[in-house]
Formats: structure tokens, C-alpha cells, sequence
């Protein structure tokens, strides 16, 4: 097939791009841009001209990831922006609160825009992954967790004063990780490179082999046969072979990889140079979610001991044929990164638009050589069966799912945080175990996963059961589901990577239908078109997200019909709000008397 | 039931060659077998967005452009229930542009009016978008209205992989996704973009017209008054230039 990528793609620019040797050396397009955005609070028009120049290639490109990539902007952002996450469960609206509304009302800003004196931008983004720590925003890139009134005031004020949030109470970015429960992976940690030499004792046939046995399959959420991966990419005839991380979190309610990263990235290197060792890789990608960028400073120091150990780098534990070593790039706010092929997309500078598969990326990946992409929990478990044998991990899970998963669990529970289960663990023994009581409703593995209702809180965590990429949200009673719904379908209207016509146009569409039964607008057809819509966007789209972007809803519709059915109009009720049609005209009138509104009797 | 050779696939029942390398698509015209399209242009290299060609492969939906043909496939193209998912995407990329069919001057050499009228579409069902779109008309020769281009890359693809020019690229995520032109101050004029290119001729719908040419050939005498989409599309094939 000829058409891997949607922009012209040049191989010997892309390597420059990565290349030491060259004076942008350590920089990535998305890097590059990144330090645009912090000088200039925008990307101007000149910048984009000058990054095209450097990196050397079209304008268009460059401005095609400006557009894609949702932290960076063509209009300036104020000098403190401000975005507040919109998870169910560190979003703005998970307390009682608008806390959004009240900091834009405080600080006279509208949602979305730069006051005028360019001081400060408030607007929202998708879930940050802080889910077991309150209320959260980025200001400027940085986490601010355990949002209520009393921050949000103090906030007006340092925001006001123009205090830098150097200077801002040092306690507000803290996250602090909460681990509950731990099994195989996060009981015992492994002496750094245990692994690597266990690896190069046994040669990496039998390395392979042991992983292979193991029935490690992905912990992305896929769930692919993590040895096969390795055999497939170690087998693909190619001129160099990659290993990339997939650290982008982006499911909403999942942040066990941010645990992962802070307390075990050793693990994950040394899984990673294993998976090198075994296909025959010499670099690594560390893919990071923007919102994690906080995190990049610990991970080089983490890689610079590494290298130090001699664990990365030439000659890795004094092998003479074995180097391999790690670069970090740092995403920008894109969902549709996670998927792998979008993922390569980014790490090669471009707009994350999912590839045509087949051709996968084992086979035809970074730069269009052989490349595994696995989940930051994969490598790590890949790490602790090198060192352990499969016998012990498969020892635990069931049989259709060996080892351990490790969940985030957060909304409406005592004890939100980091549970690690073996496969095979009741959803409501998860649910005894965090304090969730009164439970209305369980969804597993995200927006793009699984809705349970109670009825079927004995069903498993297993790949052939309730499979998750680690993203457990719990509902309580009170929570109105329909919400919800309306909340997932905006992130998937926003997420969509606009590729395909299904995905692009139908998650708007089910967004606008949502939003009407809410509004108290909708009708009886509309659950007939919500299941025809969601099936259209279900089996018509390019790629996983839009496979999956409707399965909450039609999950709704059968489990919990009443949520929707409750809200719809008996008789005949115009979808169309007039009244509400006329609002920009009033905006533009400075008008809201009850003249220049239409009588709504 | 019949059993399919080694080189054939079978489509709604019908036995049909294929070659290594081509994809259910390019079997399917090759024999004559029409699988709606829109972003497909024989010649160009798939892309795979607008998903009207999706058929299904044993239990699997694909985009027949970006599938490859393997031995023994039955597909399934032409049923009621995949021509209803073609006309609910038909209408969607309907109501998210402005189209404004009676006005406007590619009617009847549109392909996304023909594909409504060849899948019998009967309104937009969904309501309207009305976005705000750029329009631009610096160029000379070239109109180009956002307002009604389907994000179909077709331009893109002809003016990199054939005009050698790279004058357009799609930007933007979701809803916000719009055709840009590569060029410092974005707009047509400051492009080398020519008439004669094929970027500037094969987009499906009125976003990219040539001026000076408005409604040279009568309503009723264009192109789809005189055959249908189905025939275009068996047909229409772009020669590559020397040298790819
Ligand atoms: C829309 C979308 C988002 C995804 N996000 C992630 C993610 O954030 N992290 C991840 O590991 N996998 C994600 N995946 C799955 C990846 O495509 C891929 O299957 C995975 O990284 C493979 O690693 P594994 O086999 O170790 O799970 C996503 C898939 C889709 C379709
Ligand atoms: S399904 Fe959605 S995210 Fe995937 S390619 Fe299509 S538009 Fe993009
Ligand atoms: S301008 Fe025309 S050819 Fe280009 S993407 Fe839009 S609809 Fe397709």
C-alpha cells in the first residue's frame, strides 16, 4: 500500500530531526513549538515559517500541527493559562461547584479567551489524569490538585497580583500517590538491571521465549500478545528497529502510568532496553502525554543514572553489540495519540492522524521500519518476567489473563487511587475494597469502554470479560448518568481527530442529541437515532477511537434506558430553540430585557 | 456453496479476479463492480476518510480503498444496511458544510449531489452545522470556498503525488479540520497553483472552482444529467506523470 501518510514523509529529515550530530539535536518539532508557545504565549505567523525552515519541511505541516495539537494556539493565551480539566472525575464539575465559572467570574474572564489585558486565559481540556486527587487545572503546564473555593479564591488573587506560580504555595502542586492494593508488580521492586543481566545471561532467544510463555498480553487496553509483538517486529525485515513507550494516558480516569513513571521508570527503561535487546533496537521512544510534562525532569534524571549504570547507552552492560538508548518526547494534547499509529504520527512531527492498517507498526512503524509500541505497565511486566520466570506470573490472573492489572480507581468511592489486582478480580470486589457504596453504575476501561450496572458487578477484569486499560470510574446514586453521557460524548466530539467522515461529523451529531434530551428538547426519535448514529459511528469509522467513541451511549440506552427516557417530551417540541437563537443577536445589542427575548410561554 | 479460487474474491456473490497488491477496490472497478466513493480517485494513492466505500469482510467492516483484495474474501456491498450507513454519511458531510445545491455552480457535476441522488437521499435529516468557513478568492484563475469542501484530500494528495506542488495540506482536529494552503500568508494567490493542475480540477464538489467559467455548460447538459456516479466512477482514472 502506498499511502502510509497523510503528509509527504522524508525519511532523512525525519532521522535529522532526531540526530545528535545535528545543532536542533535534542529538539523535537513538538518541542520546538512548545518553547514557541511559553515565549510568545502563541504561535505567530513568523515562528511557524521559521520551525518550517529549521526542520525543513512544508509550512503546512508546521501549521497542521499547530491546528491538531490542542495546547498550542494561533491567538495568545494570557500569561497565566489557565485550563481546567473536564474528567467526571478531576473535572471542574466534580464537586458541587462550577469551579471554572467561578474563577471566569472573579477574574472577568470569558471561557475560552485572553482578557483583554492579556493577563490571563481560562478555557478546559480533557481529563489530566489527577482523578484521585480532586479538582485539577494546568496553569501554564502545571498540575494544581484538590481544587475547591478557598484555592480558587486564593487563585484570583495571585493571578491578580501577577505572582509567578514559582511563588505560588508550593503544596498545590504536590500529587501525592495512593496505593491501595499491591500484587506482582508493585510489591517488590527490582534491583536496577537485574533484568538486563538475567537478559543477557540467557541470550535473547530465550528471553524471548520466557515472555512468550508468560501470556503477557498489552496493558494498553488491545491487549495484544505482548511476545508475539516482539517476535512479529524482531522477524519484519527492516534498516533499524524502535521501541517506543506509549505514555500518553489519555483514556479519562487513568493514571496508573503517571504512578508508574514517578515510582518505577527504572523498570520501565530497563523493560524497554529488554524489548531492545530481543528485536534489535539501538533507540526508544518514551512518548509522553503533554499534560505529564512535569514529570520530564525527573525522567532525565532517572535516564542520565541509567546511563550512568551503564543500563543505557553504548555498549549496554559492557556487550560490545548491544546499544540501545532513550529519547522522551513530549505530546501536546491530542487523545488520539494514544492510538500507536497516531502516536508514530506525532513522533514523527506530524498531526496525529491515525495510519491506514495494515501495514502495523511492527512491521512498518517509526520512519516506516519495524517498531513496538507498548504501554508503560507492558515493559514494566515485561521487566519482572525476565527477572522472575512466567511460571510466576502466570501463576497468578486466569486463564485467558495472566499476571496482574493495575487499576485507577476514582469517582465516587472512599479511597480513589492505585489498586493491583490479579486478572480475574470481581468489579465488586474492587468496588468493596475502595469504599464505593450505593453504586449506581461502573464504567470500565473509560469513555471508550464498558458501562455496567449493578446486575453485573460479578463480572471479571479479564480480557475476555470486562477488559480495561486501567480507567475504573464509579457513579454513586446521585449522580445524574445522563450527565455523563453528555459529558463523554463532548470528549469524544473534541478528541475526534477529524480524519474520517463517521467519527468527525457522528460524535457531533451525538453530542448535539445529547445535549437536547438535556436541554429538555428531545423526543422519542431521538433514542432511535441515538442507536443509529452510535452504530454508524461504531462500525463505519477509520480507527479505535470512533469504534469505540458510541459505546457509551448504546451501553446506556440498554442498561440504563430510563436515563434518557425520563428527559424526552411527550408531544411534538421543536428541536430548535428560538429564543435561544436570538442570543448572539442580544450579545451584539447589549440587549437582555424581556422585550428582546421571545415569549416562552 | 461455491468455493472462491486462489486469485478471486467474491463480491454479493459475484466471482471476480484480483491481482497481489490491489486493493477490494481496485478489483471491484477493474470488474466492473461499483463500491461507492468519494475521497477514492484511481490513480491517486487511497486515503481512506470518507467511508462511504466500507464493505463487510466476513464479520469485519473495511474501507474497501485501503483493504487489501486476499484470496477467497466474501464481501458484501451493495445491501440495504450498508446503503443506509452511506446515506447517513452522505448526509453528514451535507449538514456540516453549507451546500447550496440550486446555486451553486458545480451543481450537476458534484459528486456528493450525484452520490445523494444515486443512494436516493431524500433530505439532510440532521440539522445543520452552518459553520464559518474561510473563503478565499485572492487567486486569479481559482476560487476556493471552504464552505462546502468535504475533507475529502483529494487536492492534497493530486498536487503533492502528481502536480509535484504541495500547495494544500488539511489542518485542524474534529470539526475544526479545513483545508490550508501552504504558503506564508495562507492564501491561493501566493501559491504556484495553475489552472491546469489537477489539484485545481478534482475536487468532488464546489470548493475549488475556476473562475470565468461559471455556468458555461447549462444546467441539464452537465455531467451527472447524463450519466450517474456509478458510470463516472467506473471509468475516471488519473495518468500518472513521467517519471512515477
Ligand atoms: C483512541 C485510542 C487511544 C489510546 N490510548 C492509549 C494510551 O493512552 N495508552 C496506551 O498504552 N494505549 C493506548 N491505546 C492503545 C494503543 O493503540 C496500543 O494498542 C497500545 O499502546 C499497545 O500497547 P500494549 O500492547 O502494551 O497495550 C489507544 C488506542 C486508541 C484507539
Ligand atoms: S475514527 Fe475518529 S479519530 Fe479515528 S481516524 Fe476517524 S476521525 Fe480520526
Ligand atoms: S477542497 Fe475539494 S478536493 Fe480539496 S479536500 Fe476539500 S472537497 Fe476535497
Amino acid at each position: 500500500m502506498c499511502c502510509l501518510y497523510r503528509f509527504g514523509s522524508n525519511p532523512a529529515i525525519l532521522a535529522g530531526m532526531m540526530n545528535r550530530s545535528n545543532p536542533l539535536a535534542h529538539e523535537h518539532l513538538l518541542h520546538r513549538l512548545h518553547a514557541i508557545q511559553q515565549q510568545f504565549r502563541h504561535i505567530p505567523p513568523h515562528a511557524m515559517q521559521q520551525a518550517a525552515s529549521e526542520f525543513n519541511i512544508p509550512l503546512s505541516q508546521v501549521a497542521a500541527v499547530v491546528a491538531f495539537y490542542s495546547f498550542f494556539s494561533t491567538q495568545p493565551r494570557g500569561r497565566f493559562d489557565i485550563l481546567f480539566s473536564n474528567c467526571t472525575s478531576c473535572g471542574y464539575l466534580s464537586g458541587e461547584q462550577d469551579l471554572l465559572r467561578m474563577l471566569c467570574q472573579r477574574l472577568q474572564v470569558t471561557p475560552g479567551k485572553t482578557r483583554a489585558d492579556g493577563l490571563v486565559s481560562i478555557g478546559e481540556t480533557s481529563c489530566i489524569g489527577m482523578c484521585d486527587q480532586g479538582a485539577s487545572l494546568l496553569v501554564n503546564g502545571v498540575p494544581v490538585t484538590g481544587l475547591n473555593a478557598d484555592k480558587i479564591a486564593q487563585m484570583v488573587q495571585l493571578v491578580t497580583d501577577g505572582t509567578p506560580i514559582q511563588q505560588w504555595p508550593a503544596a498545590w502542586f504536590e500529587t501525592s500517590d495512593t496505593v491501595h492494593r499491591r500484587d506482582l508488580l508493585l510489591t517488590n521492586r527490582l534491583t536496577s538491571g537485574s533484568a538486563l543481566r538475567k537478559a543477557l545471561l540467557q541470550g535473547s532467544d530465550q528471553t524471548l521465549t520466557v515472555i512468550q510463555q508468560s501470556g503477557l498480553r498489552g496493558r494498553g487496553g488491545a491487549g495484544f500478545d505482548t511476545g508475539k509483538k516482539w517476535q512479529f517486529c524482531r522477524a519484519a525485515p527492516g534498516s533499524a528497529r524502535y521501541v517506543v513507550c506509549n505514555a500518553d494516558e489519555g483514556e479519562p480516569g487513568t493514571f496508573k502510568d503517571r504512578l508508574l513513571l514517578r515510582e518505577y521508570a527504572g523498570t520501565l527503561f530497563e523493560g524497554m532496553a529488554l524489548c531492545a535487546f530481543v528485536i534489535g533496537a539501538e533507540k526508544g521512544f518514551v512518548y509522553l502525554r503533554g499534560e505529564y510534562r512535569y514529570l520530564l525532569p525527573h525522567l532525565q534524571i532517572r535516564l542520565d543514572q541509567h546511563r550512568e549504570q551503564g543500563l543505557l547507552g553504548k555498549h549496554i552492560l559492557g556487550q560490545a553489540d548491544f546499544d540501545f538508548d532513550i529519547d522522551i518526547v513530549v505530546g501536546a494534547g491530542a487523545y488520539i495519540c494514544g492510538e500507536e499509529s497516531a502516536l508514530i504520527e506525532s513522533l514523527e512531527g506530524k498531526p496525529g492522524i491515525p495510519r491506514i492498517r495494515p501495514p502495523f507498526p511492527v512491521t512498518h512503524g517509526y520512519l516506516g521500519q519495524p517498531t513496538v509500541v507498548n504501554n508503560v505497565e507492558t515493559f514494566i511486566a515485561a521487566a519482572h518476567i525476565t527477572v522472575h520466570g512466567s511460571a510466576w506470573f502466570k501463576a497468578a490472573g486466569s486463564s485467558t489473563s495472566a499476571g496482574s492489572k493495575i487499576l485507577s480507581v476514582s469517582g465516587d468511592c472512599g479511597k480513589p487511587g492505585i489498586y493491583e489486582y490479579p486478572f480475574g478480580v470481581t468489579i465488586r470486589q474492587v468496588l468493596d475494597d475502595c469504599g464505593a457504596t450505593d453504586v449506581q453504575a461502573v464504567q470500565i476501561g473509560g469513555p471508550a469502554g464498558t458501562l455496567l450496572s449493578p446486575a453485573e458487578f460479578g463480572r471479571v477484569i479479564a480480557f475476555d470479560d470486562t477488559a480495561t486499560g486501567g480507567s475504573l470510574l464509579v457513579f454513586g446514586q446521585q449522580r445524574d448518568l445522563l450527565a455523563i453521557h453528555r459529558n463523554f460524548a463532548h470528549f469524544f466530539a473534541h478528541e475526534s481527530c477529524g480524519f474520517c467522515t463517521p467519527c468527525r461529523v457522528g460524535t457531533q451529531l451525538l453530542k448535539n442529541t445529547l445535549n437536547n434530551i438535556t436541554d429538555g428538547r428531545g423526543t422519542a426519535t431521538d433514542i432511535g437515532e441515538l442507536q443509529q448514529l452510535g452504530r454508524i459511528v461504531q462500525h463505519q469509522s477509520h480507527c479505535g477511537l470512533g469504534h469505540t467513541a458510541a459505546n457509551h451511549v448504546l451501553d446506556g440506552l440498554q442498561k440504563f434506558p430510563h436515563t434518557f427516557s425520563r428527559r424526552l417530551q411527550p408531544q411534538f417540541t421543536a428541536r430548535f430553540d428560538l429564543d435561544q437563537a436570538l442570543a448572539s443577536a442580544r450579545q451584539v445589542t447589549h440587549r437582555d430585557d424581556a422585550a428582546a427575548h421571545l415569549d416562552n410561554e | 456453496m461455491m468455493t472462491t479460487g486462489a486469485d478471486t474474491i467474491r463480491i454479493d456473490g459475484e466471482e471476480i479476479p484480483f491481482t497481489p497488491g490491489q486493493t477490494i477496490m481496485d478489483a471491484a472497478l477493474a470488474a466492473g463492480i461499483y463500491i461507492p466513493h468519494l475521497c477514492h480517485y484511481p490513480g491517486l494513492p487511497p486515503s481512506g476518510n470518507c467511508r462511504l466505500c466500507v464493505v463487510e469482510a466476513g464479520n469485519r467492516s473495511v474501507a474497501a480503498c485501503i483493504t487489501a483484495a486476499a484470496a477467497g474474501q466474501e464481501i458484501r456491498n451493495d445491501t440495504p444496511a450498508l446503503n443506509a450507513a452511506r446515506t447517513a454519511i452522505t448526509q453528514m458531510l451535507f449538514v456540516e458544510g453549507n451546500h447550496i445545491c440550486p446555486s451553486c455552480e458545480k451543481t450537476g457535476n458534484c459528486k456528493l449531489q450525484a452520490m445523494a441522488y444515486h443512494l436516493g437521499m431524500l433530505d439532510d435529516h440532521f440539522a445543520q452545522f452552518y459553520p464559518h468557513r474561510e473563503l478565499d478568492a485572492s487567486h486569479p484563475g481559482i476560487l476556493l470556498d471552504r464552505s462546502r469542501c468535504i475533507l475529502c484530500d483529494l487536492c492534497v494528495r493530486a498536487s503533492r503525488d502528481i502536480d509535484k506542488k504541495n500547495v494544500f495540506a488539511i489542518a485542524g482536529r474534529g470539526t475544526d479540520a479545513h483545508l490550508v494552503v501552504n504558503t506564508p500568508s495562507g492564501k491561493l494567490a501566493d501559491s504556484t497553483l495553475a489552472v491546469t493542475d489537477l489539484a485545481a480540477t478534482i475536487c468532488p464538489v464546489g470548493a475549488i472552482l475556476i473562475k470565468e467559467k461559471g455556468f458555461e455548460v447549462p444546467i441539464g447538459q452537465r455531467i451527472y444529467d447524463r450519466q450517474t456516479i456509478r458510470e463516472t466512477g467506473l471509468q475516471e482514472h488519473v495518468e500518472r506523470k513521467n517519471g512515477d
